[in-house]
């Protein structure tokens, strides 16, 4: 029988079925973090429960660190307790961890791909919804609540039914300064928020074919803004690449017979999805958000929509904005370049394109936070650091930061950030913030001009 | 786990859409290493204004509502897979959410803590907001067993579906590491010979 690529990787998982119930899908790779698995940890313990596989677990604190003075001890009593309980749990249980100041520390999703954790046909997990980013290497990879958490340390699986497929094909050839920020925004602004609510997405069509990886990440992480709990891309030679020679990657003839293996995954010509949805890729323009959720987006020419609904209204008057306004030339105060979603080399590379030889406007605070210690060292490398400085721009140490704000990267009540995160939930990024997703080049040309400014007339 | 059989109780009205979790609980209040007191942060920042002070507009300050039902707009839960929202939730005292949708992730969350999430039609959902709003001695009864939720008052009686696992785990209080600790010997067979 046909199958899809969602299929093939979880029929070879399933332990086994409950009779009119869930299956027991067995995990690969359970990474953790320091703000979802402290009660996951103590359940374990007070059940006397031991962890069954320890060594298939990777752990980094990214959620609650400071993004200064990294190398000082941490100054809230709250986080540092945080942070500290997790060394102390990994320590205990043999679970390998990159905390604070290791080379390999980072956002989970952007450092576990690095080390060549994240690999085709697996199965992911991690106690946070983004976990859906490793679905760019045809992996099934979903994020989980803590009690899941505590199922995985036990044995290594998790009771699922099984969810139904839905395939986004985007097709054609994108314009100039669309980036697939862009285009995964795009989506959701077409699909809404909960379009994908019980369904696992295949991307597909030429416009992800041609997409680095990096791209293809940003694409799957924001799966779960439309609902569903993970985002798919096919594996293939891109893919293969940037897994080749990472630290945990196979080696030699290992690594062939697993290429061999991957190229067996993607759908089968006549496999069926659930549902279907078909874009052209010359319809997609640099996208901007303008409400509460990720599904109220516009292209960036276009004016907000006149919808009579009390949700969108309570969400346009918690934006401070108006039906059928335009965001142009909005002052903006504050950007954020970061999270999970934009904070790989490529994100920073696009930003230090546009920045280049400018200045960042006077009322701007601009923060630019790498996703990783290796995506901070390369930022180094290539000399970005430099244009960035030179721009008047701060370049801060890696982390989760102002994408959920957790630490001291607040933005102010009332302010607005044009941000390249995820979620523009109310006060997201600290108590009466207001949140504009957009594109690291939204986000680069807002610092320099202090406004939202129509990025297309500078394209074409 | 507790276990979940029967609920009567008045219901509070949540008349909003896309409720997300971090409007149930905000991610500065995820510091904490146990599960307890989250709910004194639950919806912290429509029940209290920045600087402290209560806002009485929100209808969980409103003396007029009281009980262990939330009864909520559509897409209730989306969002973040923080499970401190299920925590929050309860430990405020609810036992039931209503809404017409529910986020996958907090749905399987609240399953998994005892909180029953009745997923409803919009019509269904629509008649019990009018009501409580308007009449919040209203009784509504929840039979997990026959999976039915009924409000006598307005002759609304509707079925609900769960997954059967899932209604027997409540019923009896059974968590799913229970379930999966007892299989541990099919896994590791598993293991020994999974093929990819």
């Amino acid at each position: 029988m046909s199958k899809t690529l969602f299929d093939k990787v979880w029929d070879s998982h399933v332990v086994n079925s409950i009779e009119n119930g869930p299956q027991i899908l067995y995990i690969d790779k359970h990474l953790i973090h320091e703000v979802t698995s402290p009660q996951a940890f103590n359940e374990l313990e007070d059940r006397k429960i031991p962890i069954l596989r320890p060594n298939q677990i990777v752990a980094t604190a990214d959620h609650n660190t400071p993004t200064q003075n990294q190398e000082k001890p941490v100054e809230d009593e709250l986080s540092r307790k945080q942070l500290a309980q997790l060394s102390e749990n990994c320590k205990k249980n043999n679970i390998t961890l990159y905390e604070l100041g290791h080379k390999y520390n980072g956002i989970v999703h952007v450092m576990a791909p690095e080390l060549g954790v994240t690999q085709p046909g697996l199965t992911m997990v991690c106690g946070d919804s983004h976990t859906s980013t490793h679905g760019a290497f045809g992996a099934i990879a979903f994020g989980i609540g803590t009690s899941q958490v505590a199922q995985v340390f036990a044995s290594q699986c998790l009771l699922l039914t099984k969810p139904k497929s839905l395939r986004v094909t985007v097709n054609g050839k994108l314009k100039n300064g669309v980036l697939p920020k862009d285009v995964i925004l795009y989506i959701i602004a077409k699909l809404g928020t909960n379009s994908g609510t019980g369904y696992f997405c295949e991307y597909a069509g030429n416009v992800f074919e041609e997409m680095s990886m990096e791209g293809r990440m940003t694409v799957c992480n924001m799966s779960i803004e439309m609902g569903a709990r993970g985002g798919m891309i096919a594996p293939d030679q891109t893919t293969f690449d940037y897994v080749e020679g990472r630290e945990f990657a196979p080696k030699g003839e290992a690594f062939k017979n697993k290429v061999a293996y991957w190229k067996t995954l993607p759908t089968d010509k006549d496999a069926k999805f659930d549902k279907e949805y078909h874009f052209d890729a010359q319809d997609i323009e640099p996208m901007i958000t303008y409400g509460t959720n990720p599904g109220m987006g516009i292209k960036i020419s276009e004016y907000i929509p006149e919808v009579s609904d009390a949700s969108f209204e309570k969400s346009l008057k918690y934006m401070d904005f108006k039906k059928g306004e335009s965001l142009i030339n909005k002052p903006i105060n504050f950007v954020f370049i970061g999270s999970c979603t934009n904070s790989r080399i490529e994100d920073f590379r696009v930003a230090a394109n546009y920045i280049k030889g400018k200045q960042k406007a006077n009322n701007v605070t601009a923060w630019l936070v790498p996703g990783s210690k290796q995506v901070e060292a390369q930022i180094i490398e290539e000399g970005l650091k430099t244009v960035f400085e030179d721009a008047g721009f701060e370049l801060r140490q890696p982390g989760c930061s102002a994408c959920l704000a957790m630490n001291d990267d607040k933005i102010p009540q009332g302010e607005y950030c044009v941000s390249t995160s995820n979620r523009n939930f109310e006060g997201r990024q600290g108590q009466g913030s207001r949140t504009i997703l957009a594109s690291p080049l939204v986000a680069a040309a807002t610092a320099i001009e202090g406004k939202i400014i129509d990025i297309t007339k500078q394209l074409n | 786990m507790e276990k979940f059989t029967t609920l009567q109780s008045t219901a509070i009205p949540l008349n909003i859409e896309n409720v997300d979790t971090d409007q149930i609980i905000p991610a500065r209040f995820l510091k904490a290493t146990d599960r307890q007191g989250f709910g004194n942060n639950v919806f912290r920042d429509w029940r209290y204004h920045k600087d402290g002070s209560v806002n009485s507009d929100f209808v969980l300050n409103n003396p007029k509502y009281s009980g262990s039902i939330l009864v909520a707009g559509d897409n209730f839960g989306c969002g973040s897979s923080r499970e401190h929202a299920a925590w929050a939730i309860t430990d405020f005292g609810f036992k039931v959410v209503v809404s017409s949708f529910f986020a996958d992730i907090f749905k399987g969350n609240a399953l998994n803590n005892g909180l029953l999430p009745i997923q409803v039609t919009d019509v269904c959902l629509k008649a019990l907001l009018a009501q409580i709003e308007k009449h919040p001695e209203t009784v509504i009864e929840v039979n997990l067993e026959n999976q039915t939720i009924l409000a006598k008052d307005i002759n609304l009686l509707a079925h609900f579906e769960i997954d059967p696992y899932k209604k027997t785990c409540m019923i009896n209080g059974y968590d799913d590491i229970d379930y999966l600790v007892n299989n541990i010997k099919l896994i590791e067979a598993f293991e020994a010979q999974k093929t990819y």
